[in-house]
Order: structure tokens, then sequence, then C-alpha cells
């Protein structure tokens, strides 16, 4: 549960849903996405306070839908399918509830390019909400927090009990991180100091730093 | 026993209550927005608090293994500060949420013009989102607010059969009950209702339509009042099956008309291990 899936493909998720009922309301929806996406390449309409486009109320409303345990790959599909912005990722983030934040974080790396969505990351990864910090450390947070963000990023994960494995190339990423592994041990001292066990993901992660320390 | 109770402002309630509630048979709750105690100053306030409604409170009644389900309104006492109103503008957007379930708590607190207008618009709103309304009676010239409450009921577009009036009492019960609403009743350790004049209520009133709640909020209340009462049921020869339609199959139904209703909430392994993110983080 902790550990977002990948985004997933149509025919993966249609798969997974309860009922026909449900894949039908599927299958508008990603018709309506399809319909944003292509409506943008015409040239913009000179309206600003344009209606919401129907896919984005589908966004919302996924959860009831589709059941809670697809709802959100059907979410992330929904973004992708609709080519979201920036702009439109973060307005959904901010006015979503946590399952659509959770969404938007998930959706990311298959969206945007650059840093520029960093902000809903550091947002989630600010939280103690421990299934939106899980969709926090993906592959986009892996491409794009700054060395200091990533390595708090790590040590949350450690502290609120997110496991390791839901950060995107934790490997590749401790590598050498002298850094890292002087939190690490840090953290490790102060719950030997407290009597306190070291988590199997704590040894992990101080191994994949590479970096001698002190501690076991 | 399983216990849901539909009424119920965890924000203000420690993880101390969510275990007892948990261990007293609690597995769901609803949680309607409402007064804070000190008032607030902007519709952005309210936001923050929706949205601490649909994300931060949900998560932590999961960590305690408890289904929690919200609604959302402009309460009556804030209706009437100009600073507040623009939230009816903003809710549209939250009524479509996954878990919300209702329109509430609207209403009358002192029977002001301001509140008037408050209530038959999000009358109006839950009527558009296809979601019930829980309908909160005045404490004050309580028999007069129930009958100025039906009236207002009665115009608007929501069928009595999608509306919940609750703080009833034996005042006003009878008159509540004639309407066709849902009957609600808050049980309190010293006001509003006790938990022997609730089984009295339920005696004479049966146990058709009517829900129970603790309404625990900052104030002197408590969060294991519906196992009082369910308790007290049972001693006073109420069988199990209407201990279990008051406390669970009623409210399932109510704000089942939502069709937004989840109550298969996994048991966290965390409740089992002691783990940290109980306390999100050290
Ligand atoms: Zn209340």
């Amino acid at each position: 549960m902790l550990t977002p899936p990948p985004p997933r493909t149509r025919a993966d998720v249609a798969a997974r849903l309860p009922d026909d009922q449900a894949r039908a309301w599927f299958t508008e929806a990603l018709a309506d996405a399809t319909r944003a996406a292509t409506a943008r390449e015409a040239p913009p309409a000179q309206a600003p306070p344009a209606p919401r486009p129907a896919w984005q109320l589908r966004f919302v409303t996924a959860g009831r839908h589709c059941g809670q345990d697809a709802a959100d790959a059907v979410r992330a599909l929904l973004l992708i399918e609709a080519r979201a912005d920036t702009e439109t990722l973060t307005r959904l983030y901010r006015e979503g509830s946590a399952a659509e934040r959770r969404a938007v974080l998930l959706a990311l790396p298959s969206l945007v390019d650059g840093p520029q969505a960093t902000p809903l990351v550091d947002d989630a990864l600010r939280t103690h909400d421990t299934r939106l910090i899980a969709a926090a450390v993906g592959p986009y947070a892996a491409a794009h927090l700054t060395p200091h963000a990533w390595r708090h990023a790590v040590l949350k994960c450690l502290f609120t009990g997110v496991p390791l494995t839901a950060v995107a190339d934790l490997a590749r990423r401790a590598a050498g991180d002298a850094e890292l592994a002087r939190m690490l041990a840090a953290h490790a001292a102060e719950r030997t100091a407290a009597g306190r066990e070291l988590s199997r993901d704590l040894r992990h992660a101080l191994t994949l730093t590479g970096v001698p320390t002190e501690e076991p | 026993m399983r216990i849901f109770d539909p009424h119920i402002h965890m924000t203000s309630r420690t993880t101390d209550d969510y275990e007892a509630m948990y261990a007293a048979g609690v597995r769901a709750v609803v949680e309607p927005a409402f007064w804070l105690g000190q008032p607030r100053t902007s519709p952005a306030s309210f936001f923050d608090y929706f949205d601490a409604l649909l994300g931060w409170e949900p998560f932590r009644a999961a960590q305690y293994g408890i289904a929690h389900h919200c609604t959302l309104a402009l309460n009556p006492k804030e209706a009437n500060d100009p600073r507040c109103t623009p939230v009816l503008d903003e809710l549209p957007r939250y009524l479509v949420k996954d878990s919300v379930v209702a329109v509430g708590e609207i209403g009358y607190d002192a029977m002001t013009p301001a509140e008037d207008t408050a209530l038959a618009a999000q009358l109006q709103l839950a009527a558009d989102h296809g979601l019930p309304a829980l309908v909160h009676t005045p404490h004050r010239d309580k028999l007069a607010g129930l009958h100025r409450t039906l009236d207002v009921v009665r115009e608007s577009a929501l069928p009595v059969e999608r509306t919940l009036l609750d703080h009833l009492n034996e005042t006003t019960v009878a008159a509540a009950a004639d309407s066709g609403c849902w009957l609600g009743f808050s049980v309190y350790p010293d006001t509003k209702m006790d938990t022997d004049r609730m089984v009295t209520v339920l005696r004479t009133f049966g146990t058709e339509r009517i829900l129970v709640n603790s309404a625990a909020d900052w104030g002197r209340s408590d969060p294991l009042k519906t196992r009082e009462v369910a308790d007290a049921m049972l001693a006073a020869g109420f069988t199990d099956d209407d201990v279990d339609r008051v406390l669970w199959r009623n409210p399932v139904a109510f704000y089942g008309l939502s069709g937004r209703l989840r109550l298969d909430v996994p048991v966290p392994d965390a409740l089992h291990e002691g783990n940290s993110v109980l306390r999100g983080g050290e």
C-alpha cells in the first residue's frame, strides 16, 4: 500500500476495475482527457475563465466510480492522457484531496521534464501522510530534487516508516554520498543512544552509500 | 459490535481517542465541518480546514482502522460573518470530492436572515450534488428553531428522506419524526441527550431512521458515548440486531444515499507493530 505502483497502461488498469460499469466510466473519462489534449493543440480561445474540462471532474470523482484501489492509477492515467501541463498539475494538486494529490505526484515523471514541479514534491514531503510521502519520492524526485532536499526525503522516509523501496533510484543517488552517509550514521547513533533498534532500511541505506561509517 | 459514529469532530480529538474508539467497536465516523471554537476571519481558513477533513484526518483515522468521511458546509454561526460567506461560492468544488457524504452541518444558530440564506443555498447545493444534508437544530429556542428548519427544508429541492435533523431531544423528536426526516441524537456528558433518555426515546419511537452520535468536539464530550448507548440498549432489552441497526445500519443507509460511502478500511499493520508511522515521526 505504501509503495506506489508506477503508472500502468490502459489495459492493465481496465483489467483491475471492479466491474463493467467502472470500465465504461474509465473509457469515457479517457476519451474526455484525449479530447482535452487534442483541443489544446488548436489556437487558444480568448476567454480566460473557461469552464473546467470534463476530464478534471472525472479526475476528482474517480474513487467512487473505479474503486479506491484503482483510483491512483486511473487518475494518473487521466493526467497523462490529457497531457496536463505544470500549471494544471499544480492547481489540481493544490485543490486536491490527499488521494488526488498522490495521483499528481505519481504522474509527474511522465509529464514534467524540468524541475518546475518540485514545489509539489516539497509540499508532499512536508506532510506526515505516509502515502503522500511515498508518492513524492518516485522517479521525479530522483531526477530533480537537490542533493539536500533528496537526502532529507530519504531520512523522512526512515522517520515515518515509508519503506525505502518507495525511493526511486536510491542505489544510484546514494552511492558515494558522504553527506547522506553522515546523516544516516547520526540518525543511527541517535537511535542506538535511545536504546532503539536500527531498522533494516536504515542499515541498507548506509550500505548503499558505500561510505564507511563508525556505525554497524 | 460494530459502531458508526455519524457525527464527531475528530480534528479536536487525540490519537488516544482513536485507539479507545477502535477498542470500543467504532469502525467508521463522519466528521461534519463546523465551528472551531475560535471565529475564522477568511475563506482561506475554511479551505485549510476542508483540506484537512479530506486529507490528514482520514489518514489519521485509517491508522487506527477507522473509516473517515466528512460533510462540508459553511456552519450556521459563521454564516453570519460577511468575511466568511464567500465560502459558499467555493463549496461546489469541494462537494464533488470522493469522501464527502453530505452537506453539513447546516441549519440555524441564532435564526437570522443570513442563516436563512445560507441554509436555503446549501440545501440547494446538496440537491445539485446528489448529496443528503446534515441539519443541525439550534440549541436556543429549540422547538421554534425546528419548525423554522422544517419550513425551509420543505421549501427546498432536497427531499425530507435525504435530510438528517440532528441534536434532537424530547421536545423536538415528535415533530421531527412526523416530518419524515432522519433523526439524529447527540449524547453528551451533561448537555443535549444522556444515555438513559436516549434509550427511552428509542423505546417510544422505535429504531427506524434514528441515528445516535457522540458529537464529540473540543468541548466537554465523550467519543465513547455511542458504545455506552449500545450497552444501555442491550441492558434495556433491545436485541443485538436493534443495536446494529441504530449504531451501524442506519448511518450506513443515510450517508450511503451519497453513493460515496466506503467502509473497507484495512486494519493497518502499524496498529499491530507499534510502528513510528503512528506518530508521524519521532
Ligand atoms: Zn457538530
